[in-house]
């Protein structure tokens, strides 16, 4: 009884964690939007906690270069399982419009994997809250397939 | 056998009502700023996803520090609820709460140990005022054991009403609300991650938040013997003091800890002070 509870409060309590690649600021204020009262996704149990040991949900704004992707895998290693990665806006995807640029690797599944992506340039509030419910859909779905 | 059975209540029920407050807290502070706020469950829901998740530690040490903090908050309200000997329940409290700052100071990251030392100070800031707290239980009653007060048939608000007010110091800082909430932050967002609990993650984090709500419900109780005669008003009472609480931590930035000692040494203890001169001189 109590492992149903486990696994019904995962999708009833994810904490998220966001973390910015250098994007151009568009996509970061959107989730942050996400937050305010308008959006107010504490509805759903979501916070957005700063500290990777506590996230269940990892948001990733902007594109991966070769100076952050340690710190991207650094901050995903150090999230417990399980979990779930959400790439937002079109420079998380794929680099946007700085796919061709030297400095950069591409998209977020570049170094880590990603179960969602949020399309968008900036993604909306709305679509994000949509990405989150599907990387939790997701992050059920692994852990069904870990047991 | 009276007692055994008020032990078990006090265990079981002490931690279910501790995450109800909890959840309402939230939803309250949502209501403040005109949201909707999570389910009142919330506060369930969030430690349940935390025992499923890896266990992750940094070092064993931390096992032993939210195992030991947990079963001392326990202990404690056990205690109280077996109405025990208020400097035994007190000195429990104080053992998981220093626990607590070895847990964090186990780790190396800067976060924790910043968080710790400044647990520490708020320890050093609301202990002398919940002990003097107690030395006004003492005065009024002659001991201090909690059936003492039971005897008493006049609410003990009316002989030491400015310890009351003391104590609303030390509640605030035990529950971790602003102006006081330096060490952890409900919002971990803030300069400091979440402080004491930066380095705790999953089943463990999930050990010390059922903890923290055996602390609430422990220093609620406190405050419920200062009107023990009357079962409805003892309610009135303690809704009122939890709405200012969330009220407070609401409408109040985060201070510095020098701030804190000062104020709480300051007023905290000078009121308990007149208080027990007040006591004593009848
Ligand atoms: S997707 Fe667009 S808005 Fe978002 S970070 Fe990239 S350029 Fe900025």
């Amino acid at each position: 009884m109590f492992g149903s509870f486990i696994k019904k409060s995962r999708a009833k309590s994810p904490w998220i964690m966001h973390f910015d690649c250098g994007s151009c600021n568009g996509c970061d204020i959107e989730v942050l939007a996400c937050l305010t009262p308008l959006y107010d996704v504490e509805r759903f149990g979501i916070i957005n906690v700063g500290n990777p040991k506590h996230a269940d949900v990892l948001l990733v704004t902007g594109t991966v270069n070769h100076r952050n992707k340690k710190v991207l895998k650094n901050i995903y290693d150090q999230m417990p399982e399980p979990k779930a990665v959400i790439a937002i806006g079109a420079c998380g995807n794929t680099g946007g419009v700085f796919r061709e640029a030297y400095n950069v690797v591409g998209g977020v599944d570049k170094v880590i994997p990603v179960d969602v992506y949020v399309p968008g340039c900036p993604a909306k509030p709305e679509a994000i809250i949509d990405g989150v419910v599907m990387g939790l859909a997701k992050f059920a779905q692994k852990v069904e397939e870990a047991e | 056998m009276e007692t055994l059975i008020l032990v078990i209540i006090g265990l079981l029920v002490a931690p279910l009502v501790g995450g109800l407050i909890a959840g309402l807290d939230r939803r309250v502070t949502a209501w403040f700023q005109s949201r909707q706020g999570p389910p009142i469950m919330q506060a369930f829901y969030d430690v349940a996803k935390l025992f499923g998740k890896e266990k992750m530690v940094v070092n064993q040490w931390q096992i032993l520090c939210a195992w030991v903090y947990l079963i001392a908050a326990a202990t404690s309200v056990a205690l109280f609820f077996a109405q025990g000997d208020l400097l035994l329940v007190f000195f429990v409290q104080a053992i998981g709460a220093v626990f607590l700052v070895m847990g964090a100071m186990a780790a190396k990251s800067p976060y924790s140990q910043v968080g710790a030392q400044r647990e520490l100070l708020q320890i050093l800031a609301y202990e002398p005022v919940l002990i003097l707290v107690f030395v006004g239980f003492y005065m009024v009653t002659g001991s201090f054991s909690i059936d003492a007060i039971w005897a008493q048939d006049i609410p003990l608000l009316a002989k030491m009403p400015l310890l009351y007010l003391a104590l609303g110091y030390a509640l605030t800082i035990k529950l971790r609300k602003s102006p006081f909430d330096f060490s952890t932050s409900h919002h971990g967002h803030q300069e400091l991650v979440k402080g004491v609990l930066t380095e705790y993650s999953g089943p463990y984090l999930a050990l010390i938040e059922i903890a923290h709500w055996y602390e609430t419900i422990l220093v609620l109780g406190v405050c419920a013997l200062f009107w023990h005669t009357n079962v409805a008003w003892m309610a009135v009472l303690l809704l009122a003091t939890y709405m200012l609480e969330i009220l407070v931590d609401n409408t109040m930035a985060r201070m510095t800890w020098r701030w804190m000692l000062k104020r709480v040494w300051v007023l905290g203890m000078g009121l308990s002070v007149v208080n027990l001169i007040w006591l004593y001189a009848r």
